[in-house]
């Protein structure tokens, strides 16, 4: 299932983001979990956003609705939502940030089981966010919100209506969650690992699902997960982050064949083989902590790669030939080169 | 759990189905302690309000021929007090003023502590610090003496008790309310509504007040006893009800020098204090049960 929309990226761009900093001030210090993110999305494209636990891919995403809690978070640099006009949507008051959530942006969640109020039915929840932000006499809202349950495929929608969350299975709560995130026809919807807690069979059907929904609206859509594997099955362009940053960038076909970053690869050949027996690939080290990040490189020290000079490289993208791809390599060329990554005891 | 499989399969499943039957039986009988509950507060109140028809007397007529005449005595079925006053005319009279103590009373300070409390805990900060700064001053007071120090300024009357009651206690409700709120309003469910662009007094009165309104609810029904009681130690001490009107604690109040010799005059409206509160206190234990589904 390859995106087909995949020339579409060059379009009128939807989303801008530049040079966005995230930081948070915990009791531990600052944590600077989004540091220098900068990336377009087009029109009607699927952009996947990859990494390890821990890199900044969900701080991004809050930080684009405007969701990080205020007391602590601090973010400069620009997101510009091009609909919205040329301003930047960090500098907007709450209530604007309202109006825009609730009619431009959405997102869905990890786990469905708790992003859903348990002592509402889900017809009530659905009619809600059908009314929230345009005004619809009941019975109108009513049709709408079955019509959207019917949309996302949940069976007897108009019985379903009077159900609550803990009468849904973990995959339908998940496709009520679309239909509610859909209820505004959103021209933007975020993905944060919405597939994660969810089985293989009924993750399969839930992107497909998403994917429907994108090529029918023409929305865009940023897709979050730490598996590559999702990543690659739905998006048209990729970005992979770590520690904070954005260390490789490109088409998913570029990624998957030609990775110019040693993570990227590192975390391709994570990916177990299909029919291939043997021990299980992982990443040696955890990723570095952003509290304090190291100078230079941020990968050195789980990098087979490393050199000394890598320490003291200003790390920045570098393109590397492709179109649109890039890296935060200084020896990009050799990635595809380097031998395979020792086999690390999976323990 | 998973020991109760390491049998033989059938067997697994009888120790299920028994389970389930008991699980289904006590949530019957959970029911049963509201429905009990709701019974015999709707039996207090219908006779409340029937009061002129089940006593032929008013609750000030004077039967001077009979006074402490003990219970029933013909004509005076829960017998009468020093004045030869029906002592079940005032009881059941009495009750109007204990019952409105416990409806009017507690729903003001519920809906005012409920709103002050979901507030502090939602918005947190400076908000939260007042607020909560303001509560901790009332409970810094002992609650009694802060009760009968408003009374005594503003006069002795029942109207002024409500008002007494109004100003202090609705910090219970506050308290508890923030803590739930605080807990609430950290769950996905509230970041989910957010992210739909819904405003904070949406957020706040459809998604976090169902989830949390129960434990002030039954919190409330506690309170309602309370008041009662507390309407009744008022009386009790001369600053509620003033004589001669009705009212169970001014009769306790009334009948304890003779307590010896005529019992009936403090005991009988002390029953109808338990009667009520029993009635409340079966109604919160109820839907506790009922509003909290799952949690044991």
């Amino acid at each position: 299932m390859t995106a087909l929309a995949g020339g579409q990226s060059a379009g009128e761009p939807l989303l801008t983001v530049e040079d966005l900093h995230t930081y948070l001030a915990t009791g531990q210090g600052v944590v600077r979990a989004v540091d220098g993110v900068s990336f377009t999305l087009g029109q009607a494209e699927v952009l996947g956003i990859v990494g390890e636990s821990g890199c900044g891919k969900t701080v991004t995403c809050r930080t684009i609705m405007g969701l990080t809690p205020r007391r602590i978070a601090y973010s400069s640099g620009r997101v510009i939502y091009h609909p919205w006009g040329e301003g930047n949507i960090l500098d907007l008051s709450e209530r604007e940030l309202q109006k825009l959530r609730g009619t431009h942006l959405a997102m869905i969640f990890q786990d469905p089981m708790t992003a859903l109020n348990p002592v509402r039915s889900i017809g009530d929840q659905l009619a809600e966010a059908v009314t929230a932000h345009t005004r619809l006499p009941r019975a109108q809202a009513r049709d709408r919100a079955v019509d959207l349950l019917t949309r996302v495929g949940i069976p007897a929608p108009e019985r379903r209506m009077r159900d609550y969350p803990f009468q849904f299975s973990g995959g339908m709560l998940q496709r009520a969650l679309i239909a509610i995130a859909l209820a505004s026809s959103p021209r933007l919807l975020l993905a944060d690992e919405p597939t994660t807690s969810l089985d293989v069979i009924i993750q399969d059907q839930i992107l497909s699902l998403l994917l429907e929904l994108q090529r029918d609206t023409g929305m865009s859509m940023i897709l979050v997960s730490h598996d590559l594997a999702v990543i690659t099955e739905v998006c048209d362009r990729v970005i992979v982050m770590y520690g904070g940053q954005i260390v490789e960038e490109g088409d998913t076909a570029t990624i998957i064949t030609a990775p110019s970053h040693p993570y990227t690869k590192a975390l391709l050949e994570a990916l177990p083989q299909g029919g291939h027996r043997g021990p299980l690939r992982s990443i040696p080290g955890a990723p570095p902590s952003l509290i304090d990040a190291p100078a230079g490189c941020r990968f050195v020290p789980r990098c087979p790669l490393a050199m000394h000079e890598c320490t003291g490289w200003t790390t920045e993208l570098v393109e590397t030939g492709g179109p649109g791809h890039r890296a935060r390599c200084w020896r990009h060329h050799e990635v595809g080169r380097a031998t395979a990554w020792q086999a690390s005891d999976s323990a | 759990m998973s020991q109760a499989w390491a049998t033989h399969p059938s067997q697994a499943l009888l120790r299920v189905a028994e389970r389930a039957a008991k699980r289904s039986r006590s949530t019957g009988r959970r029911r049963l302690v509201l429905i009990s509950g709701l019974v015999m507060l709707g039996i207090a109140i219908a006779a409340i309000l029937a009061a002129p028809l089940l006593s032929s007397y008013p609750p000030n007529a004077l039967d001077v021929l009979h006074p402490l005449a003990p219970p029933l005595t013909p004509g005076h079925l829960l017998g009468t007090d020093q004045y030869g006053r029906d002592i079940l005319a005032r009881i059941l009279y009495g009750g109007r003023i204990d019952l409105a103590i416990a409806f009017g009373a507690t729903s003001v300070t519920l809906v005012f502590g409920t709103i002050v409390g979901i507030v502090a805990g939602y918005f947190g900060g400076w908000v939260d610090n007042l607020l909560m700064r303001i509560v901790d001053l009332f409970f810094a007071f002992p609650f009694l003496v802060l009760i009968i120090a408003i009374i005594a300024m503003l006069g002795p009357s029942i109207f002024n008790m409500f008002v007494a009651i109004w100003i202090t206690s609705w910090v219970s409700y506050a308290r508890i309310m923030r803590a739930q709120t605080v807990v609430a309003k950290k769950q996905q469910y509230v970041l989910a509504a957010r992210t739909l662009g819904y405003g904070r007094v949406r957020v706040m009165l459809r998604h976090i007040l169902p989830n949390t309104a129960s434990a002030v609810i039954i919190f409330s029904m506690v309170d309602a006893i309370g008041n009662i009681i507390l309407a009744a130690s008022l009386g009790f001490l001369g600053l509620g009800a003033q004589p001669p009107t009705p009212e169970w604690g001014t009769m306790i109040s009334d009948g304890q020098n003779y307590i010896l010799s005529s019992w009936w005059l403090a005991t009988l409206p002390g029953l109808a204090i338990v009667f009520v509160g029993v009635a409340f206190s079966l109604i919160g234990d109820g839907l506790a049960d009922v509003l909290r589904p799952g949690e044991r």
